[in-house]
């Protein structure tokens, strides 16, 4: 077999060689990677960066991929020298591997331009997984960092840094965001929305100097006007890697030159990705690189014929909630028509530049819904005269199928991971795909960063013949009605009691199943201000305990971090001895739970305890488990425990759409294990890391940050945010984390901590509004809702007596 | 025709609206729901799954579902509906009087297995 050597073990490289591997003949493949890493997606290193992958999590091939295939991978190995001549390439370790073809994948890195100080401790780059670690190690609550550059790659580095709980600034030479893909106002929309989360933008500055003795202190402007900064983050663009094409003697100019077959100026040797320049063009994104390898394959396979002729660039770029979109020319110019739109108080800009008839450029901010039409329209270079009056608003869509169904086969659907419209409907007919998840196994589509899940499901409801919706629309028999639309009624028709709503909108009987959904909903939309009916109620919620398999109950009391007293643990003694409990035991949530006890002892064994509910039987806030923290513990950073402590005063007795269990630590080692917990707070140097939807039982999950904050009643405040959004979207018995996976972490963070301050004051009134309301269930040991709540019904008469 | 001995229970009042209570005649304890058309329904107070108390269930019309594994009996002739079963409680006839629920039960205990 031919010998197929690839430098280069990234995204351009590693789709190139799957599409190779789908031709005959076959090669012995070699791939050098001088990462250490396997291919990765590189477009999501910012939300590594954010926190919301894990490097694992960002895999595209695993090392079985490369076995499976009989690929040799030599990774931490940089290619050094090619011969061209006698055919081989040396590594950096000495090695000298013989080819018969060559195939050059080398990619770009980042430009450093030539500031005074860049080799600074604390300067970095943000182009590989490596230099994201490095970031994350020295990020944190009130790191000043900076990045230089205000292009596509320096946002996206700002985004993770923010995420983190760095103050950030943003330095750009230009006066305009992102100007290769902005206009003049397009950049002043990005900018305010940018601005209003709370990142610094200077625009129009030249960086003359890193400052700091070893270490960086700030940045010096050519303005004479300086900034402070602890890191600084190098975004200022990036250069092809060439170096192995002039060694090896091809012609190169800004990249290696490659004609429409992607063959270089050597017959043994091809290139594609972002080394190469195909007519005068080099690329900075993934689109074009999917397309080039595709064709690479053909050719180096011996199958010649398909030409690649250069790609549309589109630019779709998402910053906790601020959506951008941008191809072709984006600034007016001569010869062209600009169309425009624009809506401060939304922060949407859109604006269409036409030439003669067609589509040559497109920006939109704030508002990208429509970024496909307009890929098409540049794709296909459609004639726009029929279309003039809906350039900016695409005509109501006759049905739900329509947006997409108007797309080309050709269109890719998921920029990503580029899966294209016809693929996905090959997936549909050829392998029987049903369902989104099915859709993700089966072609990877929408498993980057999730902007295409709407487009895959509307091609899903339109081209798959038995089409299921995953989101349980229903909630039961008794009621049409999926929980969002109930959540609305209620609210809209102003019902408060559960059998008014099952008696207008429902059976008029109701179920197991609707009756405590319905419940839930009532008291989380009117903040406890409702009927409550207690027939409608789980047993649990109506004697407040935890039913077992024998009748009996069992009683966990409040026990606030998990912190107790030598008086209430005698108490507890007492009690068990007095009622005979069969079993106390300590709970993986740092309680005392009593077994076995009978409904009639409850109000009993409540008032001897003289402790709250634990609301261990009910879909509630079930505990905040700390660990000792600052207080005692020696590698304590926070102080954990009173802030759990305070953090459980402050949500207990609410109800949840499912039960809540909270951590607090006081230090990354993480002994309460707060990142298995739906809310934890991480004590971290100077702050707190505040994450959620994190779950260990049925599932495991590792929570989301959700943001990095430096006081406790910030965290405190994140913390609350976050229970009340999930109390008012979260279905009744959704866990946490499955309701972070259904919205998404970005779209929690923008509807929470990253909301307009109406917004969030609103959310935490509410919160307080429940909380006013609420009370410790177990008062009504004292004061039950009716005489037989807990005492048994004893016959008036016995049965010896005849009526 | 069961021979039943009539026994006065208790107030209506303390059965709340669709909602059972457990209630001890004599050494046997049956369950009495309030349907909330109007209606008291009296059963054997145990699941014929694995006995759970039927009083705490959820009233569901006519039915009870068991709070232990959601089985769901019909209080009118102690079948079960939910799942697939031949199992089968006993059922007794109920009448008010003066604000009073009068429960019919068999005179002897063995015919409580003839149903």
């Amino acid at each position: 077999m031919k010998k197929l050597v690839v430098v280069g073990n990234g995204m351009a490289g590693i789709a190139c060689v799957e599409e190779i591997l789908k031709y005959e003949p076959r090669f012995d493949v070699t791939i050098f990677g001088d990462e250490t890493h396997v291919n990765y997606n590189r477009i999501m290193l910012s939300s590594v960066l954010a926190g919301e992958r894990g490097a694992d999590d960002i895999v595209l091939n695993s090392l079985e991929w490369y076995q499976k295939h009989g690929i040799i991978l030599r990774l931490g190995v940089r290619v050094v020298d090619v011969d061209a001549a006698a055919r081989t390439v040396t590594g950096d370790d000495g090695s000298i591997t013989p080819y018969d073809t060559l195939l050059i994948a080398t990619g770009s890195s980042a430009f450093i331009p030539s500031i005074e100080g860049v080799t600074k401790d604390g300067v970095f780059a943000f182009r590989t997984l490596d230099d994201t670690r490095a970031l994350l190690g020295r990020s944190g609550p009130s790191t000043k960092a900076t990045v230089i550059g205000g292009g596509l790659l320096g946002l996206e580095a700002a985004r993770g840094l923010q995420v983190q709980g760095c103050e950030v600034t943003v330095v750009h030479l230009a006066d305009t965001l992102m100007e290769r893909q902005l206009d003049q106002t397009g950049g002043v929309y990005l900018k305010n929305k940018i601005e209003a989360l709370g990142v610094t933008v200077l625009l129009g500055r030249s960086t003359k100097a890193i400052l700091g003795n070893g270490h960086v202190t700030g940045v010096a402007f050519a303005d004479g006007t300086s900034h402070d900064a602890d890191l600084v983050v190098v975004a200022a663009g990036i250069k092809p890697n060439v170096e192995l094409g002039r060694k090896a003697g091809l012609t190169v100019n800004r990249g290696i030159v490659v004609n429409d077959h992607m063959e270089t100026s050597d017959p043994s040797i091809y290139a594609v990705g972002e080394c190469v320049e195909h007519n005068g063009v080099c690329y900075g994104l993934v689109a074009p690189l999917f397309e080039q390898g595709k064709v690479l394959a053909a050719t180096i396979t011996g199958n010649k014929g398909p030409a690649y002729t250069g790609t549309v660039l589109g630019t779709k770029l998402k910053i906790m909630g601020v959506d951008v979109f941008s191809a072709g020319e984006c600034r007016d110019g001569e010869g062209t028509e600009p169309v425009r739109y624009e809506d401060p108080g939304l922060g949407v800009y859109k604006k269409v530049l036409v030439r003669d008839g067609r589509l040559a450029g497109v920006v939109l901010v704030g508002d990208t819904a429509d970024s496909h039409r307009y890929m098409d329209w540049l794709r296909e270079n459609t004639e726009l005269n029929g279309q003039r009056k809906h350039l900016l608003f695409p005509p109501p869509s006759e049905d739900a199928g329509h947006d997409v169904a108007g797309m080309s086969d050709s269109t890719v659907i998921c920029g990503c991971v580029g899966v294209t419209k016809g693929t996905i409907i090959a997936a549909i007919h050829e392998r029987g795909v049903n369902t989104l998840s099915q859709l993700k196994e089966c072609t990877r589509a929408s498993t980057g960063c999730g902007s295409c899940t709407g487009l895959c499901q509307g091609l899903l409801k339109a081209v798959a013949p038995e089409f299921e919706e995953e989101t349980k629309l229903v909630v039961c028999g008794c009621l049409p009605y999926s929980q969002d639309q109930l959540r609305e009624m209620l609210h809209g028709q102003r019902l408060k009691s559960v059998q008014e709503v099952l008696d207008i909108y429902g059976n008029g009987i109701g179920c197991e199943v609707c009756k405590p959904a319905l419940s839930y909903m009532l008291d989380m939309i009117w903040c406890g201000d409702h009927d409550e009916d207690r027939s409608a109620r789980f047993i649990n919620d109506r004697v407040h305990a935890n039913i077992q398999k024998d009748g009996t109950f069992s009683v966990v009391p409040r026990m606030r971090g998990g912190v107790t007293t030598p008086d209430e643990l005698r108490r507890i003694a007492d009690v068990a001895d007095k009622y005979q409990v069969r079993m106390v035991k300590v709970t993986g949530s740092q309680r005392i739970d009593l077994l076995g006890i009978s409904k009639e002892d409850l109000p009993n064994v409540w008032a001897d305890l003289g402790m709250a509910s634990g609301q261990a039987y009910t879909k509630g806030v079930r505990m905040v488990k700390t660990c000792v923290g600052t207080e005692f513990c020696r590698f304590g950073t926070q102080d954990s425990t009173r802030l759990g402590i305070e953090l459980e005063r402050r949500l207990e007795n609410l109800f949840t759409p499912h039960k809540v269990k909270l951590a607090a630590v006081g230090c990354p080692r993480n002994c309460a294990e707060a990142t298995v917990k739906d809310i934890g707070l991480i004590g971290i140097e100077g702050g707190w890391q505040v994450v959620v939807g994190g779950a260990a039982g049925k599932s495991v999950r590792k929570a989301d940050l959700l943001v990095t904050v430096e006081t406790d009643e910030e965290a405190l405040q994140a913390a609350g945010l976050f229970f009340q959004y999930y109390r008012e979207h979260g279905n009744y018995l959704e866990r946490s984390y499955d309701f972070v996976e259904r919205i998404g972490i970005e779209r929690v963070r923008k509807d929470t901590v990253y909301a307009t301050e109406p917004v969030r004051h609103g959310l935490l009134d509410r919160l307080q509004k429940s909380k006013k309301l609420s009370k410790d269930a177990w008062l009504e040991g004292e004061d039950p809702v009716n005489a037989t709540q807990f005492i048994p019904i004893q016959a008036i008469e016995g049965l010896g007596v005849r009526a | 025709m069961t021979e039943r001995i009539w026994v006065r229970v208790t107030a209506c009042e303390n059965i709340p609206i669709r909602e059972g209570r457990p209630a001890l005649v004599g050494d046997r304890e049956i369950a009495i729901f309030n349907t909330g058309d109007g209606r008291y329904l009296a059963t054997a107070n145990h699941c014929p799954h694995l006995g759970g108390p039927l009083c705490d269930g959820i009233v569901t019309g006519s039915a009870v579902v068991c709070p232990l594994h959601a089985w769901r009996v019909n209080l009118e002739d102690g079948s079960v509906q939910r799942p697939q079963s031949d199992r089968c409680i006993e059922t007794f006839p109920t009448r008010v009087e003066d604000n009073i629920i009068v429960v019919g039960l068999p005179a002897t205990r063995h015919e409580e297995h003839a149903a």
